[in-house]
């Protein structure tokens, strides 16, 4: 792992007693129970399970707005882990293989209705695998 | 002992569209038309519910519940404001007849509204899409991109036809055309929906519902105090509400939302009634993929064959064996947030009490479906004429 990977935040996926993982975090799983541990899906690889192309943007946020829900398949989890967020580009179809790639900043935090402040607003777009 | 059912008594709507009114007169004027198309005086309400989604967003209006109750002469009456986003409306009805079931009250009124046009589309999506979670957020997510992220899943896995969807919108824009409330009362043809404009592809704008100034109110008393007023009512038969998971992407199967699936199952429960013996049904189709999923969550159709009927025509007011948005839908009528779930019971109501006019249709059982959210929470409502 790289330094400059290492000073990036994770794309933590949680682990519940159950045997269920999900992403994100709960205060509390299905079970109704506290995460017992994380897994990061950064170096993983994931597939593109749907995606969309959005041309109607709210205010601070990219026109147009790739996006897609990914499916990672892990080892020793039974059910497969989702996650939704930006594509790197338009050209995929449902089925292509993707990596997360980290952004600082995925839209304008001060242009929207929420407080810049309430939330994080950097993290993992999805770029197709060559 | 036999209880006393809950009954609706009478129902109103102003007109949805682009409206110079803000949220105060809009409420006012569905709660007024309510109260004189009932014959019921403001002095009689216990309860007056108000079903709003964001008025502090859209507006900075906050109270607007009192305000209600106050400009309708409805003092000392208890009132609350009911907010769970898309299907505020759903929840109001819910409130109210809980209301009327416990015996807390004998006369509700309930009212829904909202005003979203002065916003721009960005602004009014925003308002929308903060009902998010921050982390779907932050990706710029909006509700018409869940719609397309669905939609595009539905389509491939069971190899639908793209048409079957803009069938959804020409039916409902059609429907429309007879109500003379409805935001849009004019026809579109297939061609014009698959060629107008990408929104979230492969969703285009005839895929989605408008933004839209309204209101609409119904009023609720147990039947036995219906019955000195009208002989024409409708019962609340059943109704039910459920949630799926706040963040869309963790569902087993993105083309099922539970919401509907558990919401629909309970009501018909409580109702003694099955998906068979529903005559009409108003669907939550704010875009038209949902049209779909709902009709096979309330087990119309079995999963991944909603398509089918409405390729068969088995949806349509006039011909099929079961009419869906015989008011135009969301999609025609407009979607101002929380007045649309009370305004698919004023639809219903209208079917079961003869008073839909053109829209007409034979009916004895009749349910809505209002979905908030991505299908984050759901009300399924079931009624029935009075016998």
């Amino acid at each position: 792992m790289s330094d400059e990977t290492q000073a990036e935040p994770g794309l933590i996926a949680y682990e519940y007693a159950d045997g269920s993982v999900g992403f994100p975090g709960h205060h509390l799983g299905l079970d109704g129970e506290e995460p017992v541990g994380t897994i990061d899906l950064r170096e993983e690889t994931a597939t593109i399970v749907t995606w969309t192309t959005s041309t109607a943007t709210p205010p601070g946020v990219r026109e147009p707005n790739h996006l897609a829900i990914v499916e990672f398949e892990l080892e020793d989890v039974d059910t497969p882990v989702r996650a939704l967020g930006q594509l790197t580009t338009g050209d995929v179809e449902s089925g292509d293989p993707v990596r997360p790639v980290y952004a600082e900043e995925l839209r304008d935090p001060n242009t929207g209705i929420k407080a810049g402040s309430a939330q994080a607003w950097d993290g993992y777009r999805f770029e197709p695998l060559e | 002992m036999e209880t006393d059912r809950v009954a609706i008594i009478g129902a109103s709507m102003t007109n949805f569209g682009q409206r110079e009114a803000w949220i105060r007169d809009l409420l006012a004027e569905a709660g007024i038309a309510c109260l004189e198309d009932s014959g019921v005086e403001p002095e009689a309400i216990d309860h007056c519910y108000v079903s709003n989604m964001s008025s502090g967003e859209f507006e900075g209006q906050g109270g607007i519940m009192n305000m209600l109750a106050h400009d309708l002469g409805l003092l000392p009456a208890y009132t609350q404001r009911v907010d769970q986003t898309s299907s505020s409306g759903g929840a109001g009805i819910y409130a109210a007849w809980q209301s009327i079931a416990s015996g807390a009250s004998e006369m509700t009124l309930l009212v829904g509204g909202e005003k979203m046009t002065h916003r721009t589309t960005g602004e009014s999506t925003d308002i929308i899409a903060s009902i998010t979670h921050p982390d779907e957020y932050k990706h710029g997510v909006t509700l018409p991109s869940f719609a397309g992220m669905t939609a595009r899943h539905y389509l491939e896995r069971f190899d639908a036809p793209r048409e079957s969807l803009a069938k959804v919108a020409v039916k409902n824009h059609k429907n429309g055309v007879d109500n003379p409330h409805a935001q849009f009362r004019k026809e579109v043809d297939l061609e014009t929906v698959l060629e107008s404009p990408i929104v979230a592809d492969p969703l285009r704008l005839y895929d989605f519902c408008p933004i839209t100034d309204g209101s609409a109110a119904l009023l609720f008393c147990p039947e036995s105090v219906a019955e000195s007023y009208t002989d024409e009512y409708a019962i609340v038969s059943g109704i039910a509400g459920a949630t799926d998971t706040h963040v869309v992407h963790e569902r087993p199967d993105p083309t099922v939302m539970n919401g509907v699936v558990e919401s629909g199952q309970a009501a018909y429960e409580l109702s003694g009634y099955g998906p068979d013996d529903i005559d009409v049904a108003e669907l939550h189709d704010m875009f038209t993929i949902l049209e779909f999923l709902q009709m096979e969550g309330l087990g119309f159709a079995a999963q991944g064959t909603a398509w089918e009927l409405v390729e068969d025509g088995v949806t349509d007011r006039d011909t099929g064996r079961l009419p869906i948005n015989t008011s135009g839908g969301l999609k025609s009528k407009g979607h101002p947030l929380g007045a649309s779930g009370v305004a698919q019971g004023v639809e219903i109501y209208e079917q079961l009490t003869n008073t839909a006019g053109p829209r007409q249709v034979d009916a004895e059982v009749g349910l809505c479906c209002n979905v908030g959210g991505f299908g984050n929470c759901v009300i399924t409502t079931i009624m029935e004429a009075a016998q």
